[in-house]
């Protein structure tokens, strides 16, 4: 997993509540083998109209946005399914952070696993930064792990609070099955003391 | 010792190693697999020469993208058809119990696992997928997990957990004729809303919980997650114990009286505390209908839609007049003025027997409405097809005008070729009106079976209360 650290880029702001995976990346896309290759298919039923044109009311289309890397969003954001096609559309797209005031816990777990970091503000200072995102054209703002903080160019500095291991896993790009097999002992000690079975009584259906 | 709840009861038995300040390594007892989120951990575990820790703790199913008729021609969906392969590969490979499409044991992996007795109280369970919540029904804590997490289980049958907060919903007194447990949790989303359990595992409790059928529960459960609760559980009882006996993966004889003994203490002790509760009168709850594009977005159906600019919150407002626009609804228009195009019974959430039965109750002797384009209905297993068949169901939604299909997802994600059609309107027995979640451009109503089946008959919303029907419960 690549390690965050520090990132710096430009802000879309997606003025949404309860965006659900369902629209992040819709189920025709998850029939693929890879993991790679989503950020075509990001937000693809706003993103498209009809014949892959793409909807120039969409805030992703329009030309001030290109490039964007940070994004902004609602209460709420990634409901629903589990699919981690989600946190795989929004970094193969190129985002890097998103900043919101709440996200529904299987994508915030998602996203730590592909090196995304969400950010959590309060309700006050994201509607504060959508101001500023709407107000000048290329806002950019700096997202630092290490320090927990969001800053702009004119000032603005907000800190966020993230669980420590969390941390120390995204600034590391630490892969967590190579540190969970650190703990074999404890998992075969376990497995003694209370082993699990999943014994087959009776029969099954045959044709 | 303090009283203890139900999940931290579970919790307990399972932590495998735990540090302060960090997540705990917890045991899983059960991982179940499916076509959609698995092909990629596997191709993970391959690329680090990792293999699967415990295959006979792990069960494979095709569920998501299977066609639900001529399943013995070749695949249209060749794109559908390679995951089938890798699926079968890496099952084949690893040495995981896998019921494939042709299977007679076939289904929607959350209508499977309980159907053969995988799961059972106290376990904990987890499988890609969000509805994992419904196993919590029998008092396992079951949550749903991404596909780095899938790896992470098939490689070491652990995971790294935060605990959750924990929140005890009490759906106090009887619910009302015609009321069925879906009507129930779509009302309990209404009203703490689609974010209103995100962080918190949910036990649900009362009088009402206590009177469902243990298919009931696991409707209740499922719908968890669209409340945004990171689980959903039900105390194990006589119903739940009465259900499990005889099933394949049950123990039998003393082995199953034992296994009694240990599952009654599972239930949370009395007295035991809960981070929050929310106390809500099942005999105030009215058949559910959604109206707009979040399974929040609920009213009673003699209700009608509400006008947005009557909410107070500015972002609330805006999400309702966006929904409504999607739906193609006008604010005011009453719920049974809302005329279908299609009709959809089946999913996780409601294609079990009893939804069968319910259905078939409402449908004897009557036929869908010419109006209607559509009427389709999806037993969630190849089991429960069996069963409904035996028992002469399939004739009675076949004579009404219904298309009797084999086990799968369907029509509540549409990733096969059961897609609801742009700008149609469905009433839908599954559990997500995401925009676009039947078929791009596609309009959702989730509903009960019951209240699918009066819809396809009259071609509109219709209150099942004012019917005289049986009820199978």
């Amino acid at each position: 997993m690549t390690p965050f650290r520090k990132h710096t880029g430009l802000v879309v702001p997606l003025d949404r509540v309860n965006v659900d995976t369902d629209q992040i990346i819709p189920k025709q896309f998850l029939k693929l083998l890879t993991r790679e290759g989503y950020g075509k298919f990001l937000f693809y039923d706003w993103r498209y109209l009809e014949g892959r044109k793409p909807n120039p009311d969409f805030i992703l289309n329009q030309p001030r946005y290109k490039g964007a890397s940070i994004l902004l969003a609602r209460a709420n954001f990634g409901c629903g399914s589990s699919r981690e096609h989600a946190p795989w559309a929004v970094l193969d797209y190129g985002f890097r952070s998103i900043i919101a005031p709440s996200y529904a816990d299987i994508f915030y777990n998602n996203c730590f696993k592909n090196g995304i970091l969400p950010v959590t503000l309060p309700e006050e200072q994201v509607d504060e930064l959508f101001r500023r995102a709407a107000e000048k054209e290329g806002y950019t703002l700096t997202v630092d792990l290490d320090s927990q903080t969001v800053t702009d160019e004119s000032g603005l500095r907000f800190t966020f609070e993230i669980d420590s291991f969390r941390k120390e896993c995204l600034l590391n790009g630490w892969d967590d099955i190579g540190l969970t097999l650190r703990f074999e002992d404890q998992i075969a000690n376990y497995e003694r003391r209370y082993p699990s079975q999943a014994r087959q009584y009776g029969p099954l259906e045959s044709r | 010792m303090p009283p203890l709840n139900m999940y931290d009861k579970i919790w307990a038995s399972h932590v495998v190693a735990e540090e302060p300040g960090r997540p705990a390594l917890i045991y899983i007892d059960r991982h179940l697999i499916h076509e959609i989120t698995s092909p990629q951990a596997f191709a993970g575990l391959r690329s680090a020469g990792r293999k699967v820790r415990r295959p006979d703790l792990t069960f494979a199913v095709m569920d998501h993208s299977v066609p639900t008729k001529n399943r013995n021609l070749p695949l249209v969906d060749q794109v559908a058809a390679a995951q089938f392969e890798a699926l079968e590969r890496n099952c084949r490979e690893a040495g995981i119990l896998l019921f494939n499409m042709h299977d007679p044991n076939q289904g929607i992996v959350h209508i499977i696992g309980p159907d053969l007795g995988i799961t059972q109280p106290g376990l904990t369970i987890v499988c890609g997928d969000s509805h994992t919540s419904t196993h919590g029904a029998f008092g396992a804590l079951a949550f749903g997990i991404g596909t780095a997490e899938v790896e992470h289980v098939l490689a070491t049958q652990c995971l790294w957990q935060f605990r959750s907060k924990t929140l005890l919903i009490l759906l106090n007194g009887r619910r009302r004729r015609g009321v069925t447990a879906k009507d129930l949790i779509l009302a309990t989303i209404g009203k703490i809303g689609v974010g209103g359990a995100t962080g918190h595992v949910i036990e649900y409790a009362g009088e009402a919980i206590r009177d469902l059928s243990m298919e009931g529960r696991m409707t209740v459960c499922n719908m968890s997650i669209e409340a945004g609760g990171r689980a959903g559980m039900v105390a194990p009882d006589d119903t739940t114990f009465a259900y499990l006996e005889g099933r394949p993966f049950v123990p039998r004889g003393k082995e199953f009286q034992e296994a009694v003994e240990r599952w009654k203490a599972v239930a949370s002790d009395p007295g035991a505390h809960f981070d929050d509760v929310v106390e809500i009168d099942a005999a105030q709850i009215a058949p559910q209908v959604t109206w707009g594009t979040n399974p929040g977005m609920v009213a009673d159906v003699t209700g009608a839609v509400p006008d947005p600019a009557t909410f107070s919150d500015s972002e609330m407002r805006h999400s309702a007049e966006r929904a409504l626009q999607y739906m193609g609804l006008e604010p005011g228009t009453r719920i049974q003025d809302i005329s279908i195009d299609r009709v959809f019974i089946g999913s996780c959430t409601n294609a079990r027997l009893e939804d069968l039965r319910l259905a078939a109750s409402v449908l004897d002797g009557r036929k869908v409405a010419k109006t209607v384009k559509q009427a389709l209905v999806v037993p969630g297993s190849e089991r429960i097809k069996a069963q409904a068949e035996a028992e002469g169901l399939d004739r009675i939604f076949k004579a009404a005008g219904f298309e009797w299909r084999d086990a799968g997802c369907s029509m509540c994600i549409g990733m096969n070729d059961d897609v609801l059609p742009s700008g149609e309107r469905c009433a839908s027995t599954s559990n997500r009106n995401f925009e676009g979640r039947q078929g791009k451009g596609g309009r959702t109503h989730l509903v009960s079976p019951m209240m699918a089946a009066a819809a396809a008959i009259e071609g509109h919303f219709v209150d099942i209360r004012q019917w005289n029907v049986d009820h199978a419960e």
